[in-house]
């Protein structure tokens, strides 16, 4: 029964795990496509937003409501993300599980803090401002742009704690390092976003 | 002759294995089999059309019926005939043509079958509560003030449906890429391969255009958000490039598999290889990258300014020099080939003057400034049949009676193959190639009724007749397919004896496993090299071993049920709030799946070696 065996003996290490069989291989590239077919679903958003961010209808226009100080420490806290995932697939590379999941873990709450700013920053707007995605079409457009980000957080962050509670006790091997590897993908990607929202949204509705 | 057909027992046995398969022929022929039935209702909704049409001021249905008999026609036909039609047609023969097992991800495979068909599903329940009625573009305003629930269907319905389509496209891309027989180099691959791995790059970067107009569009009827909504600043025309940016790259998901059907069918039945291939192949990219540069020739009325209409105009008529590539490289395989003339053989000979004809139209429409004389007249109905029938219906009916007998081991009946051929090339020209002049005599598209006395009485006529003759060409191949079942010819590996490439290398129908060794592939149509060497059979790559086969699951199906129930209440939390429930029910089981799905270790299970010798080919 050997073929069913996918963990690996740490004697006897594979150069990284993720691309030692096809479905990793296969998993790897699947996700870079799919990453490409989300380009083109948030260029749509951003061009929704692009069309309609003027159009606030008498309500809230960017300069009353965009704050710098806020976005500029979620984007600390998300980019950092991206690097404490790297780490982290660094050392799944060395068949270090136990530094994996920790550099993982920090990435999860870094995640976690992002998407707590996020929340925080929704509700300011909509308590304080009366600003909402019914307001304008501005609002509309701004909170599909942000939110879908922000939703594409919140499956980031459910996927990578799955993985980490599901493979505690079980350790790095074969059939789940490719899963870790896709995550760190996804992750990097949603950064990537993230600072196209930064400038397009934040910055250029700050100076414009 | 499969392993999992040793063990079948009974009607309940069979249908779970086909509700949980993950067997790249079987998903195959579901989608076939699905795409049929879509058919089938989108035909009768044309024939209802055209009934509707056949005499001045009419009254056989009511206008608000015939608004949405044109909208539910349209997208039946696009979204649940023809696209799933190709894919089923993909996904059975690309694997074999590459030497592949199976696709990249067979899990989601299945799910992208379940996800399109319970797309469909939902789209036609809306029948028994009020279809969509906006027309298959769905243009807002319009859209956002048609009442009831018909726009909602079309939006979850096509919601779901498109997440299918993405996840088939990404499949195949990767299983192209990484999972060619050794020896099977890019330029050795087999047209209708190359065709399939282009038009997987045309829906992945497509698709998630329609995914954001939908998701725009959902909202602001079920939300109440503003993005179409002029009131609040927003901007109709918004939806219309979002549609058209999907729109017409789609046109190009639907023809060039058709274009790959026909670069297979040619040189088999010339008993030539197929002229110009590496010109096809770059004429394939060249098509698609043009394709997606032109949406906006849907919109050259809308006021985009003449600088925008004359670069899409010049765009769009660039198209027609790849095309023409094309069209002359299959004139140039037939020349001086032994030629067979079969029904397989007809539907393609009948296409390439038919598309010609829908091409040459499509450079007159691309005139932007005649445009505003074509406009929404039925001339521009006469032209996307000639393209959209004569080009992809003829496909799908020759790649069925070309890799019929591959997929069910039987020859379809040709004499009936040519009766259905004839009746359906007759009836299609009357119908289409008349309305080219009601168009440009003024005949708006969409009209209820049309006056009498006005010169469109007997050109909606000689249609309507037209669409009858159709209606018993479809009916044909219908009967064919049940005589085929009971009483067809058995079909042999190498069904037509000139087969090229390496489908034709397999039993008909193919093990479950398709190759017991993968094949050496020696260059370009690899069985034809074989055979010309004097070998029966292409030479082994690898020695015989056990093979790994994916397990079958039935997630696929239970996620796409959650996701239907969420859908239903997304659409009808508007009217009340406890629907709410539905949405929350129904993510819950979809999600829960997805969840499922991480949690468990599946290593799928290996046949072991014995089993695989013992296997008859």
């Amino acid at each position: 029964m050997s073929h069913h065996d996918h963990s690996i003996d740490p004697k006897n290490l594979t150069q990284d795990p993720s691309k030692a069989t096809m479905e990793g291989k296969h998993k790897f590239l699947g996700l870079w496509i799919f990453l490409g077919g989300e380009t083109v679903l948030f260029a749509c958003l951003f061009g929704t937003y692009l069309a309609l961010k003027d159009s606030t209808a008498g309500g809230p226009s960017t300069h009353d409501l965009y704050g710098l100080e806020l976005v500029f420490l979620m984007t600390v806290l998300l980019l950092t993300s991206s690097l404490t995932s790297v780490y982290a697939i660094y050392h799944m590379k060395n068949n270090d599980f136990k530094k994996m999941q920790l550099w993982m873990g920090i990435t999860a709450a870094l995640g976690l803090a992002f998407l707590g700013f996020e929340i925080y920053e929704f509700a300011h707007y909509i308590h304080d401002y009366g600003f909402t995605f019914r307001s304008s079409a501005f609002g509309s457009a701004f909170y599909a742009l942000v939110g879908f980000h922000g939703g594409h957080v919140v499956f980031g962050l459910s996927w990578i704690i799955t993985l980490m509670v599901r493979n505690a006790k079980r350790g790095l091997n074969l059939y789940n390092a490719p899963k870790y590897n896709t995550f760190a993908l996804y992750w990097h990607f949603i950064d990537v976003v993230w600072v196209f929202i930064f400038t397009v949204v934040y910055l250029m509705g700050m100076v414009s | 002759m499969s392993v999992n057909s040793a063990h079948k027992s009974g009607f309940g046995a069979t249908l779970w294995d086909w509700l949980t398969t993950v067997d790249h022929k079987k998903i195959g022929i579901l989608y076939l089999a699905a795409g049929a039935f879509f058919f089938l209702l989108g035909g009768l909704e044309a024939l209802i059309i055209r009934i509707q049409l056949i005499s001045p001021q009419n009254d056989f249905i009511s206008a608000g019926l015939y608004n949405e008999m044109i909208t539910m026609h349209g997208t039946t036909m696009i979204f649940f005939a023809a696209t799933p039609l190709l894919f089923g047609l993909m996904n059975y023969i690309m694997p074999l043509q590459i030497g592949a097992r199976d696709v990249a991800f067979p899990f989601l495979n299945s799910l992208g079958f379940w996800l399109f068909f319970f797309g469909g599903i939902m789209l036609n329940l809306s029948w028994f509560t009020g279809a969509p009625d906006a027309g298959w573009t769905n243009y807002a305003p319009l859209s956002l003030q048609s009442p009831g629930h018909g726009v909602d269907f079309y939006v979850m319905g096509l919601q779901l449906s498109g997440a299918g389509t993405l996840m088939s496209g990404i499949n195949f891309i990767v299983t192209i890429v990484l999972m060619r027989a050794p020896g099977m180099t890019y330029m050795r691959m087999p047209l209708f391969t190359w065709t399939t791995f282009v038009t997987s790059i045309l829906v992945l970067f497509a698709f998630p255009a329609l995914t954001v107009g939908l998701f725009l569009m959902m909202f602001d009827r079920m939300f109440g958000t503003a993005f179409f909504d002029v009131a609040l600043g927003g901007n109709s025309i918004i939806w219309q490039h979002l549609f058209w940016i999907f729109g017409h790259p789609e046109v190009y998901i639907l023809i060039l598999p058709a274009f790959g059907v026909f670069s297979e069918i040619l040189p088999t039945f010339s008993k030539k290889r197929l002229f110009g291939y590496t010109a096809m192949v770059f004429a394939t990219f060249l098509i698609a990258f043009l394709g997606f540069m032109v949406w906006a020739h849907h919109m050259f009325t809308v006021g985009l300014g003449p600088v925008a209409n004359s670069i899409f105009a010049v765009a769009t008529m660039a198209i027609a020099v790849p095309t023409g590539i094309k069209i002359f490289n299959w004139l140039f395989t037939l020349w001086g080939g032994s030629i067979t003339i079969n029904s397989a053989m007809l539907w393609t000979l009948a296409f390439i003057p038919s598309f010609t004809i829908g091409g040459m139209t499509g450079v007159m429409l691309a005139s932007s400034v005649a445009d505003y004389q074509y406009h929404d007249s039925y001339f521009v109905v006469g032209h996307f049949h000639y393209v959209i029938v004569g080009g992809v219906v003829f496909a799908l009916l020759a790649a069925m009676h070309y890799w019929w007998p591959k997929m069910f081991g039987r020859y379809l009946h040709e004499g009936m193959g040519k009766l259905a051929f004839w009746t359906f090339f007759i009836g299609f020209h009357l119908t289409f190639f008349i309305q080219h002049f009601l168009g440009l005599m003024g005949m708006p598209r969409r009209y209820w009724v049309f006056l009498e006395d006005q010169g469109l009485d007997a050109g909606n006529l000689i249609s309507t007749i037209g669409a009858f003759f159709m209606t018993f060409g479809v009916l044909v191949f219908v009967i064919n397919i049940f005589y085929t079942w009971k009483k067809g010819e058995k079909a042999p590996g190498d069904a037509w004896g000139t087969g090229r490439t390496l489908e034709w290398a397999t039993a008909s129908p193919p093990i479950h496993f398709n190759f017991k060794q993968m094949p050496l592939v020696r260059g370009l149509d690899p069985l034809w090299i074989e055979k010309m060497e004097g070998n029966n059979k292409m030479t082994p790559a690898e020695p015989m071993d056990e093979i790994h086969m994916p397990n079958g699951s039935i997630l696929p199906l239970i996620m796409t049920i959650g996701f239907f129930i969420a859908s239903y209440g997304f659409i009808y939390q508007v009217d009340h709030k406890a629907w709410l429930i539905a949405v929350y029910v129904g993510m819950a089981i979809g999600m829960g799946c997805m969840l499922i799905r991480s949690l468990r270790d599946d290593h799928g299970y290996h046949i072991s070696k014995e089993e695989v010798e013992r296997e008859g080919d």
